[in-house]
């Protein structure tokens, strides 16, 4: 009754106050903070009042006919037509418009194709539905999943600030410092997106794009997938922190030394009611969007998982799914994405969750040593 | 000439066949026609009603109505049904009632492949529409269902979908064979090309830009039937095969498809605007040549849809100056229009008002194409919703009030009747300011920064986005009095002379209104 309450409440709520406060008229694209963006949206302005220069000389002879030659106002209609002149001239003219603006953009094209001298790499690789960021020269990486908890979505809990635009890990690079990104998907095609740094790539399975940036202003920048990836396509953002450079050194000394305790971990012995606990955040984060918090999935893509056969019968064929995923399905394979630990944590809670009571456990030792037999 | 084909009309022919028969087995290009035009409007309604859901769903942030997988089913099933269900099968109607009429010819030179190309289509979206009662749902991968996110990870009805593309192709094809063997053909003596009525002249280049692009379109489906059903990895990067391939491939087809939905309405806009300006048109010859630039230009530009994938440099140039270059002779058409209207005598009956706003609204969806074109700033305009303000702005007041424009102009040698004027123009104005109000606020949106095809979006956008569902609502609502105004015109009103517009010029007018069952039996002569 009173989620029921509740929920009348925030929909009423929502009806009744609309995000107004919240929200901005923003008519325009803004300058961004960086080179790149800069120079786009000095072209966007450049080709925008062309635009509307030509609008109002077109749209203003039209609307001169529109008053001024009616019939009702007793207008002769003149019988002129084909003027070689004139035709000549208004292809021309346009020609020649054309011209000037493709010269400044084709130099700021060239200029956002150089991609060498990068100070830092990082590689991006999309996944339905979060990014994974990788510092290819640090040695660690990690997932960026999108924070916004699921209340705010579905309408139960009021929205916050940064509703959508909020991730659990994000994105860290040093200001003043040319960033190299290198794009790749795991599944289907993304798009990753900063609208302040100018920057929007596909990621694509099976290649490499190559893009950069380079931020002078230290700050938070949010952007969002621009490209259709399935159901939760609008549900995996952006978000990247741009800091000075002794903060982002100290940050990836902490995150090294993260990666090597995680490392560690899986030597650790691992209690049942561990792995359980652990398997639950993991489950949330990797499995939940598809096969659904409490395993009933969504068939006939996402299997349900409570009561499966896979998950409550033999172990090795548990883990071999997880592990390596099902080729020509949306299973992927998470041997590559989840640590030896969070693996165990997952394969062993899946097999005791929603009444799966199967009372078996797998250690990160196990995965360990099943991963190094391939 | 009147005199000619009334006598024709009277004497040996046979009127329509009773009952349902007529419609089934008729290959009478004005049975034909109306029958494109009925399916062409429920299909609008039809696709419509998944805006609806669309805008509906978008009102406010946070998810109300609809989940993230019925949305997406919406937006694709929205893309696909107005496309091919809605804009192709009007223009192609379109075609049948006013082609044979405006060159003086009997009926169209296929006559029995007529009749199979239209009942092809109610088959195909059929199949279609199934698809969204089926497990797993409809396509859910957008209308332009890029691979692998329509192969492998696409939803088990994805074969029904394929299924269905293949028939409207067939179907299209066919309707592009019959308008080019009619318009070559079977024009009256005296008619050389260069007398032909411009929208003849556009619908022939739109039936070569058919033939050429379907077949692409076609085969850019098989590929994913196979990679599907048979193993092939065509689009799988696993298996040796290029994302990106698909994308070629779609937007060889894509980009001409675009000017296949525009260019008839360019046709018929060129006869309507000189009509209601009593003024010949400005520059028939420059038009004809325009609208030739444009199809042939439309082969070389496809890859203007993909400037973030990854194209390299010289690609990217090479796409971004031929892109550009589409806007000098789109340019010389507007121009035309305009000047067309400046010092003529003009009138503001629902045809000249829905062609107006054409030539106005289609001028802004122009720029912002224009804009899209320039490849750094579409690097921050791609998949936003600039690009869905961009080519709503070109495809609802380009074909959808082209089309409209053309129903009205043509209604009273199709009924008999002269439509009501009053509600006419209320579902013009209604149309207008809902069309506004629905798609310029995606603008900013946009530059804004929203993505398109999300079910859910940050709280900055939320003004803009209820503004445009209000517009929305409004512009879907008006349509229903479209249905009205017509089944009204059908079923009587004021009778419609010949020629009902004192401006107009052409054929189509020297026979009597409701134009007979058969005409031109005998050529009318062209001087």
């Amino acid at each position: 009754m009173r989620v029921h309450a509740q929920r009348a409440g925030a929909l009423l709520g929502g009806l009744m106050f609309p995000a107004w406060s919240m929200a901005d008229w923003t008519l325009n694209m803004t300058p961004g903070v960086t080179g790149t963006s800069n120079e786009i949206f000095s072209l966007h302005m450049t080709i925008l009042w062309i635009c509307v220069v030509i609008g109002i000389v077109v749209f203003g002879v039209m609307f001169w006919s529109i008053f001024a030659h009616r019939k009702s106002q007793g207008a002769k209609p003149a019988n002129f037509h084909e003027n070689t002149l004139v035709e000549i001239l208004w292809t021309i003219i346009p020609f020649v418009i054309l011209v000037i603006m493709a010269i400044p953009a084709t130099a700021t094209l060239v200029d956002m194709y150089d991609t060498t001298e990068s100070e830092v790499d990082i590689k991006v690789t999309g996944y339905q539905w979060k990014w994974q960021y990788e510092y290819i020269n640090e040695d660690f990486g990690y997932f960026s999943n999108l924070a916004t908890p699921r209340a705010q979505i579905d309408n139960r809990q009021a929205k916050g600030d940064n509703y959508l635009l909020e991730v659990d890990n994000p994105l860290v690079i040093p200001v003043g410092k040319k960033v190299r990104f290198l794009l790749t998907a795991n599944d289907v095609i993304h798009s990753w997106w900063v609208p302040d740094f100018g920057v929007k790539k596909d990621a694509i399975p099976g290649f490499i794009n190559e893009t950069w940036t380079r931020v002078d202003k230290p700050g938070i920048y949010r952007g969002q997938c621009t490209e259709l990836c399935g159901k939760d396509h609008g549900f995996m953002p952006v978000v990247v922190e741009a800091v000075p450079e002794e903060e982002y050194n100290a940050w990836v000394a902490e995150k090294k030394e993260a990666a090597e305790r995680e490392r560690e971990l899986t030597q650790k012995d691992w209690t049942m009611a561990e792995l359980m606990e652990r398997g639950e955040k993991a489950y949330q984060t990797a499995c939940a969007a598809c096969h659904q918090a409490d395993g009933s999935g969504a068939p006939p893509a996402f299997p349900a998982l409570k009561g499966s056969p896979i998950v409550t019968g033999d172990m090795a064929a548990h883990i071999d799914i997880v592990v390596n995923g099902v080729s020509g399905t949306a299973m992927q394979a998470f041997g590559g994405q989840l640590s030896e630990v969070d693996l165990a944590a997952v394969i062993t809670y899946e097999r005791n969750a929603w009444g799966n009571n199967t009372g078996e456990m797998v250690t990160p030792k196990e995965i360990f040593d099943y991963k190094s037999q391939q | 000439m009147s005199a000619v084909a009334d006598t024709h009309a009277q004497d040996h022919h046979h009127g329509p066949a009773r009952g349902i028969s007529r419609w089934l087995l008729t290959t009478n290009h004005k049975d034909i026609g109306t029958m494109y035009l009925i399916f062409s409007f429920t299909m609008f309604l039809l696709g419509g009603t998944m805006a609806m859901v669309i805008r509906a769903e978008l009102f406010q942030p946070g998810l109300q109505i609809v989940q993230p997988e019925f949305f997406n089913q919406m937006t694709t099933m929205h893309g696909l049904i107005m496309v091919f269900g809605a804009v192709m099968p009007a223009f192609v109607g379109l075609a049948n009632w006013m082609l044979p009429l405006m060159i003086g010819a009997p009926d169209m030179a296929l006559p029995r492949m007529n009749n199979w190309s239209f009942w092809l289509l109610p088959c195909a979206f059929l199949i279609l529409v199934s698809t969204l009662f089926m497990e797993g749902g409809a396509p859910n991968f957008g209308w332009t269902f890029y691979a692998p996110l329509s192969t492998t990870y696409g939803p088990p009805s994805t074969t029904f979908f394929i299924f269905a593309i293949h028939i409207m192709g067939i179907s299209s094809i066919m309707g592009a064979i019959n308008v080019i063997a009619t318009i070559l053909n079977l024009r009256a003596p005296g008619m050389t090309l260069m007398k032909m009525p411009l929208f003849v002249w556009t619908w022939l280049i739109t039936a070569f830009l058919l033939i050429a692009v379907m077949p692409v379109l076609a085969g850019v489906v098989t590929m994913m039937l196979m990679d599907i059903n048979f193993g092939t990895s065509f689009f799988d990067a696993s298996g040796g095969g290029d994302p990106v391939l698909f994308q070629h491939v779609f937007w060889f087809f894509g980009h001409p498809e675009v000017y296949i939905m525009i260019l008839p309405a360019f046709g018929a806009v060129s006869h309507i605007i000189p009509a209601f300006s009593r003024k010949p048109l400005f520059g028939y010859a420059s038009m004809v040549y325009a609208v030739g630039a444009i199809a042939l230009l439309s082969f070389v530009v496809w890859a203007h849809h993909m400037f973030t994938v990854g194209i390299p440099i010289t690609g990217q140039l090479f796409f971004m100056y031929a892109t550009m270059l589409i806007a000098v002779p789109t340019g010389v058409k507007v121009f035309n229009w305009v000047a067309t209207m400046f010092r003529g005598s003009l009138s503001f009956e629902a045809p000249m008002l829905f062609s107006v706003a054409f030539v106005i609204l289609f001028t802004i969806g122009g720029f912002s194409g224009l804009m899209l074109a320039i490849a750094p700033a579409d690097f921050q305009y791609h998949d936003t919703y600039f690009v869905v303000a961009h080519f709503h702005y070109v495809l609802v007041p380009g074909a959808i009030f082209g089309i409209f424009a053309s129903a009205y102009f043509w209604l009273p040698k199709w009924t008999g009747h002269m439509y009501d004027e009053t509600l006419a123009k209320t579902h013009f104005w209604l149309s207008f300011i809902g069309m506004n109000l629905a798609f310029f606020p995606m603008h900013f949106l946009g530059l804004a920064g929203m993505p398109r095809r999300i079910p859910d979006y940050a709280l900055q956008f939320a003004d803009f986005n209820m503004v445009s569902s209000v517009g929305a609502f409004m512009f879907g609502a008006t349509q229903l009095l479209f249905l009205l105004i017509v089944v009204k015109c059908v079923k009587g009103g004021k009778k419609a002379a010949a020629k009902p517009w004192d401006g107009a010029e052409g054929l189509e007018w020297t026979v009597p209104s409701p134009a007979p069952y058969h005409t031109f039996a005998t050529p009318p002569e062209v001087k």
